[in-house]
């Protein structure tokens, strides 16, 4: 027999068991006759509510118990008809068999609707012919489009520095607590996560950017009436959406700036402090370098994040107000001026902006594959 | 005084017990800048939370005409009432919301970690041509932004396509495709720490590939897939864009309903508050009842990378 030695490593294949047809045609009928089974379940959900007595509850039972069962069983077969294969074959297919579904999703989720989105920017507003380059330069003599590229030139200058940095500080304080201390006052920072961003935005806009100083902390506290969010001079609405983003997301850098922070071996933090190295000297010098790869990782998740920020423009402002971004401007484009050339051409231009980041991210990988 | 000592759990056995007054129970001196800063910062963070929780107590008039922070100084002459809860769930169907948000969040995170435990085992304990381009690109396509997808798949779904748009399963096979790279790189990434010996000698007593993943490797992986399927939950349950897009106004989940209510000015603004609330109930709940797990799984990854 062949045992698997380390991954990574050509199998060796010597011999190998025979086919079992019987089985592997069991395998195969039990692929088509689940996946024939699944298919026509969810199309049954979409187009006869009628058999489920228009019984919301019960369908999306269904759904559940189809996607999620059906899915193992699809698995289950596919293994069943593989395994029963020549083995030579077998140990060969597997690993793509474990790839398809997944492989599969992006492939349709994923790899097509980009290619098919830079396709359209090039088309016109129905996707009917090609127009060249006409799109791109309707949006780059557009002024909005510019300041909606301000805009997220802003998000990203802002929004992740001040992410981590907060985060490195409350990281930093929280581990000179006692070990209760430290769990709870972190958990109430790390709460706001679980929030959804329109959620977020409803607590901030009304409660606390609210015109009413009886409703808004903030005019309350100045003891103004001004309306916040509609204040675009030195795009203060915008810094003032950022806090929102910043309180939802220092939770999650806290987490992972405090568990880089407790993994700095306690001897390199005896040896300064012997060596006679401040407190801040021991920061910089001793702990800053021994976190910076956690400080990337934060920072680029933070950045991937603030790239496609929408929720909370979309929401409290709807890109009014000097404060629109891509993101929104490509909602809009498309579902409101139905001009589906330019919304192409906007996200393709979003799209652009990705490389650099793609970079950064594919070396981290194979810097660590290296290892 | 040590600014940075460790937490008790790594040094506690050599610590001898100081009862002294100004000390910890591990040892550390008790540091009063560190305590007034974070009772400072949770508090800052928490109370955008409990101004909602206040105000969605409060009658229409109780708010407009006297801050939620007066609560404080006189809790009784408030307002207090139960209408705004009463009017969202029967007058924005919001109940009926609960329901489809459940049913598009449950399949929405089980299916993608399903699919994504199969490709990071392939991914860790198999070996095929073309592995590390596969991988590579799975880890490039983390960084691409959903929004470059929407549109051709509209058509993919639409009347015209695969005329599944606006039903639940579209919006599962959306969330699951977008989310199966980071959570392909996620699984894999902690698969990889996985003594590949155990993995071996299953080989050696004869287990297929499938039992292995089932019997051992998935349950071995554990930390990793709840950390990485909370986080997907909160994600489905918390989208708006996915859900206002593919989803039939009679599916619609309570993100979509909320951000309808935050159009609406005047009259029935006061539901608002009490309509964000119920959104936030259940993402708090599995927050609150998986942050273990979450902060280890995140940990974990991050640390690493």
């Amino acid at each position: 027999m062949t045992a698997v030695a380390a991954p990574d490593r050509p199998v060796v294949r010597r011999g190998g068991s025979p086919a079992r047809p019987l089985r592997a045609l069991w395998g195969l009928v039990g692929v088509v006759l689940v996946g024939w089974v699944l298919g026509n379940g969810f199309l049954s959900l979409a187009y006869h509510p009628e058999w489920y007595g228009h019984n919301r509850i019960l369908m999306a039972l269904v759904g559940i118990v189809l996607g999620i069962g059906g899915s193992a069983l699809l698995f289950y077969c596919i293994n069943v008809f593989i395994e029963s294969l020549p083995q030579r074959a077998s140990q060969g297919l597997i690993p793509y068999a474990f790839l398809l579904p997944a492989f599969a999703l992006i492939g349709l989720m994923l790899l097509y609707p980009t290619v098919q989105t830079i396709n359209y920017s090039f088309a016109n507003n129905k996707s009917t012919a090609y127009v060249g380059l006409d799109n791109y330069r309707a949006i780059f003599a557009d002024p909005a489009f510019w300041t909606a590229l301000t805009n997220n030139a802003l998000w990203l200058l802002v929004v992740p520095a001040v992410t981590v940095a907060v985060g490195l500080v409350v990281a930093l304080f929280a581990d000179r607590l006692s070990a209760g201390g430290e769990k709870y006052s972190k958990s109430l920072i790390f709460l706001p996560m679980a929030i959804s961003f329109v959620a977020a935005s409803t607590i901030w806009g009304k409660l606390i950017y609210d015109a009413n100083p009886n409703i808004g902390v903030l005019n309350a506290i100045l003891g103004t009436e001004n309306d916040w969010i509609r204040m675009s001079g030195g795009r203060l609405n915008s810094f003032l959406m950022m806090i929102i983003l910043i309180w939802m997301q220092t939770g999650f850098a806290m987490v992972l700036l405090s568990s880089a922070i407790k993994n700095v071996p306690d001897e390199t933090l005896e040896a300064a402090r012997l060596d006679g190295a401040n407190e801040r000297a021991i920061f910089f010098r001793v702990i800053v370098p021994q976190i910076k790869g956690t400080v990337l990782t934060v920072f680029i998740t933070v950045v991937i994040l603030v790239m496609k920020v929408f929720d909370i423009i979309y929401v409290l402002t709807n890109g009014q107000n000097n404060t629109n971004v891509i993101a929104v401007m490509f909602f809009d484009e498309l579902f409101t001026a139905g001009r589906a050339g330019r919304a192409s051409a906007i996200v393709v231009v979003l799209l652009l902006l990705v490389p650099p980041i793609l970079v950064y991210q594919v070396r981290a990988y194979r810097k660590e594959a290296a290892r | 005084m040590t600014a940075l000592a460790k937490p008790a759990a790594v040094t506690a056995p050599q610590v001898r017990v100081n009862k002294q007054k100004g000390f910890m129970r591990d040892g550390r001196r008790r540091s009063w800048v560190s305590i007034v800063v974070m009772v400072v910062l949770a508090l800052l963070w928490t109370l955008p939370t409990i101004a909602l929780l206040i105000s969605s107590f409060r009658s229409r008039d109780a708010v407009t005409s006297s801050g939620w922070w007066t609560v404080f100084t006189d809790p009784i002459h408030q307002g207090w009432t139960l209408d705004n809860y009463s009017g969202v769930i029967s007058g924005s169907n919001m109940g009926m919301g609960f329901i489809n948000t459940l049913a598009v969040s449950i399949p929405a995170t089980v299916l993608p970690v399903m699919f994504a435990a199969f490709a990071a085992y392939a991914f860790t304990f198999t070996y095929f041509p073309l592995k590390e381009t596969l991988f590579v690109i799975i880890v490039a396509l983390m960084v691409v932004p959903n929004q470059v997808a929407l549109q051709p798949l509209l058509n993919v779904f639409g009347p015209y396509g695969l005329g599944i748009s606006g039903q639940f399963v579209a919006v599962w096979l959306l969330h699951a495709g977008f989310a199966m790279p980071l959570c392909i790189s996620t699984l894999r990434t902690y698969m990889a720490t996985l003594p590949g010996s155990i993995v071996e000698s299953a080989k050696i007593d004869g287990a297929s590939h499938f039992q292995t993943f089932w019997r051992l490797v998935a349950p071995m992986s554990m930390p990793a897939i709840a950390a990485f399927a909370t986080l997907q939950f909160l994600w489905v349950w918390n989208d708006l864009l996915i859900a206002k897009l593919f989803l039939l106004p009679s599916n619609s989940t309570v993100i979509v309903q909320l951000q309808q209510l935050l159009g609406t000015q005047g009259q029935g603004a006061e539901l608002l508050t009490a309509g964000a609330f119920i959104t936030m109930t259940v993402p708090i709940l599995v927050f609150i009842g998986l942050q273990r797990f979450l902060v280890r799984g995140m940990s974990a990854g991050a640390v690493k990378g």
